[in-house]
């Protein structure tokens, strides 16, 4: 076969270029924006959707790379190193990071090609243009938030990143989704400016930026000093407010409901995670000394009421996106609990615990884009999404309804789900360690989760004899791709532990305390 | 009273008052107002920071100037997107506040298309 062979050699050659890579996933974005931006048009969709699949593919190399040197991936910018220089970095938890993100933005962007087009006879519109940029902007503060090293580069990462999705919310400028853009605007403020306040006390007392230093140095200095204390808490608190966990979660119903589809599909799949991500890294890789029980307890806590809490909010909701959304609420409750249990005073358990909630937060972002996008298809195709409407959909559009439903069951947590998987190993962590109270918030949460998709499933597979009219019929690529996105939650769980032990790649340094 | 410290407790009086703002206003021009007094105060740390922290030789250490020159073109640009956004509401809705009991989407809903 000579495509395979094409293949085989496409990807030595990506593989070869060894810790170059790191600098694709950053560039390809950024370049595509001021390619989009200066030819504007039409064209910023075909530049979008050319970059997605070379995104992929330096992805792919990457998690390629890492897993098979079983060592992270550096690359100092302009060869000067930290503490002068500013370092890319792909460890484990990068690299299914930047794969997730590869391919759940690549279907979003195909399945966006049809919606976001300029119709014929106008030369450009302002809903094209800005949708396909700001599709750039957030895949290239993604991808800098998983690579960055240094906790300023990271400040402006997350800020490329919320100011791209902001506008993605009110893209239709009705005045609801203008308010929900504001008031997610604000809180996001809110939280990046808590973090350079936590950044600029520790610049105060450590002297650098760099992660690696920071935490050699933080190691050196035996005990947390207070000014490290507030800083941490500073910083949690701010990306908490990002990433929207339980008291600061009122931003995130209205902007990711109110968004047309594929947008509140990056935004609940992804745009969250990347300051989740950030305070994992605080908490595991920047101050292991602060993942003391007490401490983690407060983050679990939050996550646990955030699993019961948006559970039972979206068990009440009327409307279809914003039952999704209250959806990701809870779900984002099970990545908190990983803070307490990878405090288990009997062994060192942080890597099965790690390696659950990386494949909590992959199977949600295919499971929860899925979700997205089959509601938006539903709601494209009746005109609405009022759940107690939906009678006969499930005739009308059975292939939307099943990947629904198959995103559905991935996010329960049936057998062969990444969500199964994650579920198993945080459940046996929490069982190793006697912290069996996690355990059964975990089934709480998978019995509400069950309890809102039966009241979808309940009104959607109802009234199979009169199937209701539909104003437009969705393409059937559009439906196969939500199916696939669905299927690939599904199966995530059917990865072989060879290719999971991926995620703990770097982390071995981190426990031995400080770099050699 | 060294003048870091004078800096340092006058930049933490302008996260306090910029906080309390932030928090307890309802109007979305005045939570800017507020995010922006934060921001300074910030800053002003920073600049306090590197006064502290400035190596023998220096008048003050470099490396947060350029964070805090960075860190301006940032808040300026959140601004400009915030003002938008605000003008633009302004515009559909004729309020500005952000009361999280939604008067606003209670009766934007019978508006939408269904």
């Amino acid at each position: 076969m000579v495509s395979v062979q094409w293949l085989g050699g496409l990807f030595a050659g990506v593989t070869g270029l060894g810790s170059t890579l790191l600098l694709v996933p950053v560039m390809l974005p950024l370049a595509g924006l001021l390619l989009a931006i200066a030819f504007g048009g039409r064209h910023p969709r075909r530049i979008v959707l050319a970059l997605l699949p070379l995104g992929l593919v330096a992805a792919v190399g990457i998690a390629a790379v890492v897993l098979e040197a079983d060592a992270p991936l550096r690359y100092d910018l302009g060869g000067w190193a930290p503490p002068l220089g500013v370092t890319l970095q792909a460890d484990g938890l990068s690299a299914v990071l930047l794969l997730v993100t590869s391919v759940v933005m690549l279907a979003v962007g195909l399945y966006a090609w049809p919606g976001f087009g300029v119709p014929p006879g106008s030369s450009e519109t302002r809903t094209s243009f800005a949708f396909w940029t700001l599709l750039l902007g957030v895949w290239g503060g993604l991808n800098l938030v998983f690579l960055g090293q240094d906790l300023f580069t990271l400040y402006v990462a997350l800020e490329l990143l919320t100011f791209s999705a902001v506008p993605l919310v009110c893209l239709d400028g009705r005045a609801d989704t203008l308010q929900a853009a504001l008031r997610y605007l604000l809180f996001a403020l809110l939280g990046s400016i808590l973090y350079v306040l936590g950044t600029a006390l520790l610049y105060g007392q450590f002297g650098t930026l760099d992660i690696g230093l920071l935490r050699d140095r933080l190691a050196a200095a035996g005990a947390l000093p207070p000014a490290a204390i507030a800083a941490a808490a500073l910083m949690t608190v701010g990306l908490l407010a990002k990433t929207a966990l339980f008291p600061l979660h009122l931003w995130l119903p209205p902007a990711h409901a109110g968004a047309p589809p594929a947008a509140s599909a990056i935004l609940s799949a992804l745009v969250v995670k990347a300051s989740f991500v950030l305070i994992v890294r605080i908490w595991f890789d920047l101050m292991p000394a602060l993942l003391t029980r007490s401490a983690a307890e407060v983050l679990g806590v939050l996550g646990a009421v955030a699993i019961v809490y948006g559970g039972a909010l979206a068990l009440g909701q009327a409307r279809l996106k914003l039952l999704v959304a209250y959806s990701t609420l809870a779900q984002l409750g099970y990545l908190f609990l990983i803070f307490p249990l990878a405090t288990s005073p009997a062994g060192n358990a942080t890597g099965e615990v790690l390696t659950g909630g990386m494949l909590q937060l992959a199977a949600h972002a295919c499971a929860k884009a899925a979700m997205f996008l089959a509601a938006g298809l539903i709601a494209t195709s009746l005109g609405h999404d009022r759940i107690g409407e939906l009678a006969g959909v499930g005739r009308a559009l059975p292939l939307s309804v099943l990947a629904f439903g198959i995103a559905g069951l991935a996010l329960v947590g049936i057998e062969p789900s990444g969500a199964y998987l994650a579920k198993t190993l945080l459940d046996g962590a929490a069982q190793a360690s006697g912290q069996w109270g996690w355990g059964l918030v975990m089934q709480i949460g998978g019995l509400l989760t069950a309890a809102y998709l039966i009241r979808v499933f309940f009104h959607a597979l109802s009234g199979f004899a009169r199937p209701p009219a539909l104003r437009a019929r969705p393409a059937r690529y559009q439906e196969l791709l939500v199916l696939g996105l669905a299927l690939c939650s599904l199966a995530l769980g059917l990865l072989p532990p060879a290719y999971l032990a991926v995620v703990t790649v770097g982390r071995v340094a981190a426990a031995g305390g400080g770099l050699p | 009273m060294s003048d870091a410290t004078l800096f340092g407790l006058c930049g933490a009086a302008l996260v306090g008052l910029g906080l309390y703002g932030l928090i307890c206003h309802p109007g979305a021009l005045r939570k800017l107002l507020a995010f922006n007094l934060v921001g300074s105060g910030v800053f002003l740390l920073f600049g306090a920071v590197a006064r502290r922290g400035a190596a023998s030789g220096f008048g003050g250490d470099p490396v947060p100037q350029a964070l805090v020159i960075t860190g301006l073109v940032v808040a300026f640009a959140a601004t400009a997107l915030a003002v938008a956004l605000v003008v633009r509401l302004a515009q559909a809705a004729g309020r500005t506040d952000l009361d999280p009991e939604p008067p606003a989407r209670s009766e934007a809903t019978p508006e939408r298309p269904s």
